[in-house]
């Protein structure tokens, strides 16, 4: 009987099945927190203690929080220049993409910075800005006559770390344009060429296009990149010299479970504000995708 | 192709690119490679101010003292012992919540996957107080199979959303085949399709097993101690002991580095067929 | 046998431990944030309380020190330990209202410890009951390199000190010799707390350092203010990248003699000693009176050890403190460790260093004074320190620094 049932309903109920595991887990750990969390954010709790319920009041001293805006700003640097690792990463990949002798291992050593741990990352460019031996300390003594000191500096340490996340961003996007550049149709760039097209022009009016879909997904990483910038700058700066150099996820965490933190309320309220902003970009995502799907 | 291909410039100009290739190359690489000789570089080397100069001689030892010092085997071992559990596991269920989502067509699918694919791009800090907490009272806070589990739960959104796309891919007649001559929906997900899924398994677990390793936030939220710790929370924590002791810093991300590392050179194509799917289309 | 966990072999042997391979022997695990040289000293301590019970077995677990601040409230709630490290005064408070730490009060009850331990007993109760044992304690004060006292040609200060005019005098010397008079590295804060407290103490006494780590006079106070002005004074000759660097790199910085003096703990002393310096060349003086007849206050830190109230194994834990308390232990691990111990029954070793910072801290009238972060709650300390950063990287942002600390302080107290 129950066979039967099986059998006649299996189409419809398979799906279900399939999806049961991964739709559960998916629900435990990230759909159900992420509701958790802005019901937390209404509470000022300790993480040790009872909640108490405080209503709007960590918004309320979010609106007031110089450290927030400026993790706020630094958030918006940050996006702003990832961006860079789009154009340049398409300037590599144009340069790579010949056909000399080992080029398939050049291409590989290039993508290398990718394939890291961001505290790797992190790590190799405190190095080459420590005052006193890193390499670009001393490349700018011997230029200017005095080092500069990037990450103890509140003028140039959210740069000096972004330069970090750059160089495996631009990797990354490297490696989606190289193979985007593969699937450019020869005859159409010929066929532009004999019309007179080059360089510049070529590459805007008939290379980008069909780059298209490449630029998407390089946007898309892009910016994810750049809202997860927690790693850099803890392992580089901690926040520092004097929290300049937070950035919204960084400060969520120290608010919430660093040394002198553990304000579990304020910091899923900081951690709310940054979920509204991605909100945005995975909106605008899905809308593609729909449009996508929907037109096939 | 564009850019013009190469061969058809003048000579001098074909030389001259191949002389700017490596040399860009090694400007790309700059601050790995000085840290990697850093990271051979004896300790008196450094105290005597020989940062850039040739090391005096090459001091593995260094390694060696990384390993004998600090808990650094146990770190990797850690490392692997979260990584390899979640690559298994979010690729299995990404294979099946993959297979529903794109050969059966139901009236919330679209929603399912979306919730899939937006779920992937959530910033960690919104989930953060919560997912710790729930580690907490299922006892399994500064575990692997804690951080393991989140990381399975997780990783299944990016999954889900390259396996659908893979399989949607596939020609869909062998299914209608498969239907037409009586065999079960669960024979031709683990018959027909999964065997066509190869490549798509193994591109997913080259670039799951990098995520997962290189992970940094969720180790150092959901572990705090040897026992459990990652290598990137465990090489985090080694910094603050080993101030000013770059060469030992640098042999420890050196070694950090090399799984991945490995895993990149080896399953290369698969690495970036997975990487760049959708990238062109 | 003490467990710094030599690899996967040390991993292994936790596991077996854990599932009684070791037989009958009862773990009790510590979780400690040594340096290296006290790391050492500690291990010793446990070998010979080992070899004393040879029923117990102290599993050290060792952090590195900025990671154990964060790490502890982790482990608190997820993973106790039976004995951790921690602190006394304000900073182990919020461990003990929410009730994180155990009541260890049966252990000084039973081994006399309020007479022998009785000058720290105050730091360690809260209402009216001990929640830890301390086991060392160091003053700060300013080591200087008279090394670089000789090159820049400036008088090396004998064991009174100098002057605060005569110190400020003196950093324009080191100025014009191209070293940088005082030397800090605050890329981790809390060495700068350090120097703000001196000044702080210095200007205005311990009363109003006390009340202000207390919240209860506000930041822009005018003799909050006075105390930076005098600040002020020294700051332009404050090692420039203080902020990208940590406290041992600016150690190495005295020991070149790139820097002549530094505001530190005593702890530092070994680092400097490690970098080459001797009884010789490194010298030792209290911190500059500044406003005359102010009854001179010290700094002195106490670390401490207690039982988390999640300790699986408090009975034993209990033993270890017990012995961790005694004259025989506390002598032991000073010496190793190069700091006081708190036992009245105790003897400094013989280090002019100590018997120097012994006679400071014996003779201070004033009071003393925990630190700026163990004084002060979590929330204000971390803003303090930011704010003391700052003010040494940029002194004319000293009005807005002192608005937001006030911000802070109305809203943490």
């Amino acid at each position: 009987m129950s066979v039967s049932v099986w059998k006649a309903n299996q189409r419809r109920l398979a799906p279900w099945l399939f999806l049961a595991p991964g739709l559960l887990m998916f629900a435990i750990y990230v759909i159900i927190p992420i509701c958790q969390s802005m019901w937390i954010s209404f509470f000022d709790w300790d993480g040790l203690g009872e909640k108490q319920w405080i209503g709007t009041a960590n918004y309320v001293e979010l609106v007031d929080d110089d450290a927030f805006y400026t993790s706020l700003k630094n958030n918006v640097i940050w996006l702003v220049l990832y961006m860079l690792s789009v154009p340049a990463g398409l300037m590599i990949a144009i340069f790579l993409n010949q056909t000399i002798t080992g080029m398939r291992l050049y291409k590989s050593l290039f993508f290398f910075p990718f394939v890291i741990s961001q505290v790797v990352v992190g790590l190799i460019f405190s190095w080459f800005y420590a005052p006193g031996f890193g390499l670009l300390y001393n490349l700018i003594e011997l230029v200017t006559g005095t080092g500069v000191a990037v990450l103890a500096d509140d003028r140039y340490v959210t740069y000096g770390i972004i330069a970090a996340g750059l160089w495996p961003q631009i990797a990354y996007v490297m490696i989606l344009y190289l193979t985007g550049l593969n699937n450019v149709s020869p005859d159409q760039v010929e066929a532009a060429r004999l019309d007179g097209a080059k360089g510049w022009k070529m590459l805007w009016h008939v290379v980008l296009p069909q780059l298209r879909p490449a630029t998407f997904i390089a946007v898309v990483v892009t910016v994810i990149g750049a809202l997860r910038s927690f790693d850099l700058v803890s392992v580089m700066t901690d926040g520092g010299p004097y929290g300049s150099s937070r950035v919204l996820s960084f400060y969520m965490y120290e608010q919430a479970l660093s040394e002198y933190g553990y304000r579990m309320g304020y910091g899923a309220a900081i951690a709310v504000v940054l979920f509204a902003i991605m909100m945005v970009f995975i909106s605008g995502f899905i809308w593609k995708m729909w449009r996508d799907e929907t037109e096939r | 192709m564009f850019p013009r291909p190469i061969e058809q410039t003048a000579p001098a100009t074909q030389l001259l690119y191949k002389i700017a290739v490596p040399v860009a190359l090694l400007l790309w690489l700059l601050p790995l490679l000085g840290v990697a000789i850093t990271s051979v570089r004896p300790a008196s080397d450094l105290a005597q101010g020989n940062y850039f100069g040739v090391p005096s001689r090459l001091a593995f030892e260094n390694y060696r003292d990384v390993f004998v010092n600090s808990p650094m085997a146990a770190y990797m071992l850690n490392s692997f012992k979260v990584t390899i559990p979640t690559v298994i596991g979010a690729v299995a269920l990404s294979c099946m919540t993959g297979f529903a989502l794109a050969v059966y067509q139901f009236r919330s699918n679209l929603l399912v996957f979306f919730m899939f694919v937006a779920g992937n791009f959530v910033p960690f800090p919104i989930l953060m107080v919560p997912v710790r907490d729930l580690t907490l009272q299922l006892g399994m806070y500064n575990t692997w199979y804690g951080l393991a589990l989140f990381h399975v739960a997780f990783q299944t959104g990016f999954c889900t959303l390259f396996m659908r796309n893979f399989i949607k891919a596939l020609p869909f007649e062998l299914i209608e085949a498969a239907r037409v001559e009586g065999v079960s929906e669960v024979k031709i997900f683990w018959h027909v399709v999964l065997p066509l899924m190869r490549p798509a398994i193994a591109a997913l677990s080259v670039l799951i097993f990098t995520f997962i390793w290189n992970d940094f936030f969720w180790a150092t939220v959901l572990s705090n101690s040897p026992a459990s710790q990652p290598i990137t929370a465990g090489l985090s924590s080694l910094n603050g002991q080993w101030i000013a002791q770059w060469h030992l810093v640098s042999a420890g991300s050196i070694l950090a580095a090399v799984p991945p590392v490995a895993m990149f050179f080896l399953m290369q194509r698969h690495f970036i067929a997975g990487l760049t799917l959708g990238a062109v289309k | 046998m003490v467990h710094y966990l030599k690899g996967s072999l040390a991993l292994g042997a936790i596991l077996l431990s854990s599932t009684a391979a070791i037989a009958q022997q009862r773990v009790v695990k510590y979780n400690a944030d040594y340096d290296p040289a006290p790391l050492a000293a500690m291990e010793q301590i446990i070998a010979d309380f080992e070899a004393a019970n040879p029923d117990i077995d102290i599993q050290l677990n060792n952090f590195d020190h900025e990671g154990y601040k964060t790490a502890i409230r982790n482990f608190l709630t997820a993973d106790a330990p039976d004995l951790a490290n921690w602190y006394a005064g304000n900073r182990m408070a919020p461990f003990v209202t929410s009730g994180q730490f155990m009541d260890v009060s049966d252990v000084w009850e039973a081994n006399g410890l309020k007479d022998s331990l009785g000058s720290a007993l105050a730091s360690m109760t809260i209402d009216g009951k001990q929640w830890g044992i301390p086991y060392t304690y160091y003053q700060w004060g300013i080591y200087f390199n008279k090394d670089a006292y000789a090159a820049a040609g400036v008088e090396v200060p004998g064991p009174e000190g100098v002057s605060w005019e005569q110190f400020v005098q003196n950093c324009e010397k080191f100025a014009a010799a191209g070293i940088d008079c005082i030397t800090t590295g605050t890329k981790a804060l809390w060495p700068g707390a350090g120097i703000f407290d001196y000044m702080n103490l210095r200007t205005n006494g311990y009363e109003f350092h006390m009340d202000l780590t207390a919240g209860k006079v506000a930041w822009t106070d005018d003799r909050v203010k006075a105390t930076f002005a005098e600040w002020a004074k020294v700051q332009p000759y404050i090692t420039k990248n203080h902020a990208a660097i940590d406290w041992q790199d600016a150690a190495a910085l005295l020991v070149q003699g790139k820097a002549a003096n530094y505001v530190m703990g005593n702890f530092a002393v070994a680092v400097f000693k490690e970098g080459g310096m001797t009884n010789d060349n490194l010298g030792f003086m209290g911190f500059p009176e500044i406003t005359p007849g102010l009854a001179r206050a010290e700094e002195a830190p106490t670390d401490t050890v207690h039982i988390p109230s999640g300790a699986t194994n408090p009975d034993d834990a209990k033993k270890f403190l017990a012995y961790l308390a005694t004259a025989e232990a506390q002598n032991k691990i000073n010496a190793a460790m190069g700091q006081l111990p708190i036992n009245k029954d105790s003897t400094v070793a013989d280090d002019p260093f100590l018997q120097a910072g012994f006679k400071m801290l014996s003779t201070a009238d004033g009071g003393i004074a925990q630190f700026f972060d163990r004084d002060a709650p979590a929330e204000m300390a971390k803003a303090g320190m930011e704010g003391f950063q700052e003010f040494m990287v940029k002194p004319e942002n000293l009005d807005k620094i002192l608005d937001r600390l006030e911000k802070v302080r109305a809203r943490v107290y």
